[in-house]
């Protein structure tokens, strides 16, 4: 953007050059992480988070506990994908309170500058423009990952407390992937609500939108599917056979559209080492099969494409906000 | 090669549109200057000083501060030039103090010199009191007083200000009016302020630019513009005599060049003419045996300079305005505009 040496000779004998992009973006990163860690709603939902895990330990310790350990492998997985007779596991509260934490980071990013009149001060001062959204973002990814690490250390230390059990060393892997797995799609939720904050005026319709679309996605998105499935291929009478498996994969595929879904698929499959596969099953792929549980790398390997796509989905929310962001006008 | 002019603008035009909402602005600021931007809500001000400082791209033409192009290179002008939005806000859970350091952060500063001139800039425009307070406690007066500090921490050799009396009570304004004046006089930085209040801006301005529907219709010193109008035929006298005689005012009627007398329940004439009447009304003032108590030549005075560009202005768009949808709109609204000052 900046002309090297336009020639004219006041930029020789100007002593002060602008500032590194860099200074710039690290000063706005540094004062949005300190926004947010000191806000009350970070406070809110890493109670809330907290909570949730323990008492979804809680059920699943005692569930565990009841049942006679039937196969001793991979216990300490099972603190995280086990449900108690009244909670959710620990897995299913955080593919559906995950997004709450994206949203709730980043839904009055950019209108919340907007309304209180920083922005144009902001936009004022010799940094690139799009270091302010950036610095959003960047912080708001911080503190998820803060977050989840947080969660996952106290899942791990409290599960080691109640069970006695150290984790193995894949297990060990499996956990971490999973925490790595979930910042990601927290992320994903980030930049939605980014995008949101960047078109809506007012940050409470930013919020709304955002958490219409979290409910849409996560309760109602496998409705809508199995809908449209059972419409194009209905499953009923004698074409119904030959229709199953379309069926069956259209269902799959629309109900891939939502990263809660995705999230869902791949969660399982790294913290439960028996699930071989996502998809379709046939007769002839199990013939044969010994019934082990997969090691690390493949269970990595069949949730690749799941990540790959979270993280494409972070990116496009990210390039949209960023590029609505840039060609706003600034004036309040 | 020294540039003569710290501000120059050559053609710029923005359009939303069909809306334009700057017209081929020239404009060209000397170092040192305070420049008034005169014109009503919706004239294009705040656009104009939007373009200067590279956050709205120019439809056409250019804009440069200091030798620097506004749309290319808008890094470098924004680390000489301060602005003062119109309605400046603060992070309101950061002090003062907090505010200002950023501010100076995000230009490059090192934290030290952040610091030590927060506190100096603080105290330069009396809120040390407050500098540890949380900024959204701040009154308005208060924040436009920390957003004059804000715009010094990265000791700008320019300032625009938009709009930098509105909503400040008599006592602030004659503080911000000193600390302007102080601004141009002390530090020699020129300093661009677009404004609707005519009052406080004939205080400080070395010349002022009336800008109208994006366009710039005269520039100039204030005295300058004032004696442009009288060459044009427009005088305008306040006299009051006593005791308050019919006979004075139907004098008065006939003098040769006299358009207009208006009288108000003091007494007091405002007569319209378009030659100097002053000599003739003083000697009629004798001669009907009256004592002249007050006479004043208005047109040195801004107010009465801008309502006259503002009837010009108004009557050239209602002879132009044909082409153009809602002129006859616009004319209206000006009228209330003016009414309105």
């Amino acid at each position: 953007m900046v002309r090297p040496a336009a020639s004219s000779g006041p930029s020789s004998t100007e002593s002060r050059c602008p500032a590194s992009n860099g200074a710039g973006l690290y000063a706005l990163y540094r004062k949005e992480l300190a926004d947010h860690l000191t806000s009350n709603r970070f406070f809110l939902v890493s109670a809330l988070l907290l909570i949730v895990s323990a008492a979804s330990l809680g059920g699943a310790v005692s569930s565990l506990g009841g049942s006679s350990v039937d196969s001793s492998e991979f216990l300490f997985l099972k603190l995280f994908t086990t449900s108690g007779n009244s909670i959710y596991s620990f897995a299913t509260f955080i593919a559906f309170l995950g997004p709450l934490v994206g949203i709730t980071l980043g839904f009055d990013a950019i209108n919340n500058e907007r309304s209180q009149g920083t922005l144009n001060r902001l936009a004022a001062q010799p940094i690139y423009r799009d270091s302010i959204i950036n610095a959003k973002f960047l912080a708001g990814a911080t503190v998820i990952l803060m977050l989840t690490l947080t969660l996952g250390l106290f899942m791990s230390g409290a599960g080691l407390l109640l069970i006695g059990i150290p984790p193995s060393g894949e297990e060990v892997c499996r956990i971490i992937a999973y925490f790595l797995l979930s910042a990601v799609y927290m992320s994903v939720w980030l930049a939605l609500a980014i995008i949101f904050s960047v078109v809506c005026k007012h940050a409470a319709t930013a919020a709304l939108a955002s958490i219409s679309i979290w409910l849409f996605l996560s309760l109602f998105m496998s409705l809508v599917a199995s809908g449209i499935s059972n419409v194009l291929f209905p499953v009923e009478g004698i074409e119904g056979y030959g229709n199953m498996m379309k069926n069956y994969e259209l269902d799959l595929a629309l109900n891939r559209i939502s990263p809660y879904y995705l999230f869902t698929e791949a969660a399982t499959t790294i913290l439960n080492p028996s699930v071989r596969s996502i998809g379709i099953v046939t007769m002839s792929s199990v013939s044969g099969a010994i019934d082990a549980p997969l090691p690390f790398g493949q269970s990595l390997l069949l949730i690749w494409p799941h990540l790959v796509v979270m993280i494409a989905l972070a990116a496009a929310g990210f390039a949209i906000a960023y590029v609505s962001f840039m060609r706003q006008e600034i004036r309040a | 090669m020294a540039e003569p002019f710290i501000i120059e603008t050559k053609g710029l035009t923005k359009r939303y549109g069909e809306v334009t909402a700057v017209d081929g602005l020239d404009l060209a600021i000397r170092p040192g200057e305070v420049f008034g931007l005169l014109g009503p809500n919706g004239a294009g001000k705040t656009t104009t000083t939007l373009m200067l400082l590279g956050l709205t791209e120019p439809t056409e033409g250019t804009a440069s501060i200091d030798g620097f192009d506004c749309t290319r290179q808008p890094l470098k002008v924004k680390s000489i030039v301060g602005y003062l939005p119109d309605s400046v806000g603060f992070y309101p859970d950061m002090t003062g103090r907090q505010n200002l350091v950023f501010t100076g952060q995000l230009n490059g500063l090192d934290k030290a010199l952040c610091e030590q001139r927060a506190a100096q800039l603080l105290e330069r425009v009396g809120m040390t009191y407050a500098a540890d307070r949380k900024a959204g406690t701040y009154s308005r007066g208060m924040k436009q007083r920390l957003g004059i500090a804000d715009v010094l921490m990265k000791d700008p050799k320019v300032i625009i200000m938009d709009e930098p009396t509105l909503g400040i009570d008599p006592e602030g304004m004659r503080e911000l009016i000193s600390l302007i004046r102080e601004l141009s006089v002390q530090d020699g930085r020129t300093i661009l302020i677009s404004s609707h209040q005519l009052y406080q801006v004939q205080q400080i301005c070395d010349r002022v630019g009336i800008f109208v529907h994006g366009r710039l219709i005269a520039c100039g010193r204030i005295e300058d513009l004032g004696r442009q109008l009288e060459n044009e035929g427009n005088w305008s006298l306040d006299l009051q005599a006593e005791p308050n005689k019919k006979e004075l005012y139907e004098k008065l009627s006939d003098l040769a060049g006299v358009k207009r007398i208006e009288q108000d329940a003091t007494g007091l004439m405002r007569i319209e003419s378009s030659r100097d009447i002053r000599r003739d009304a003083t000697t009629l003032v004798m001669e009907t045996g009256c004592v002249l108590t007050q006479l004043h030549q208005r047109g040195g005075d801004l107010d009465e300079i801008y309502h006259k560009y503002f009837e010009k202005a108004g009557e050239n768009d209602e002879r132009a305005g044909g082409g153009k949808t809602g002129g006859k709109f616009r004319s209206l609204f000006h009228r209330e505009q003016v009414s309105g000052q």
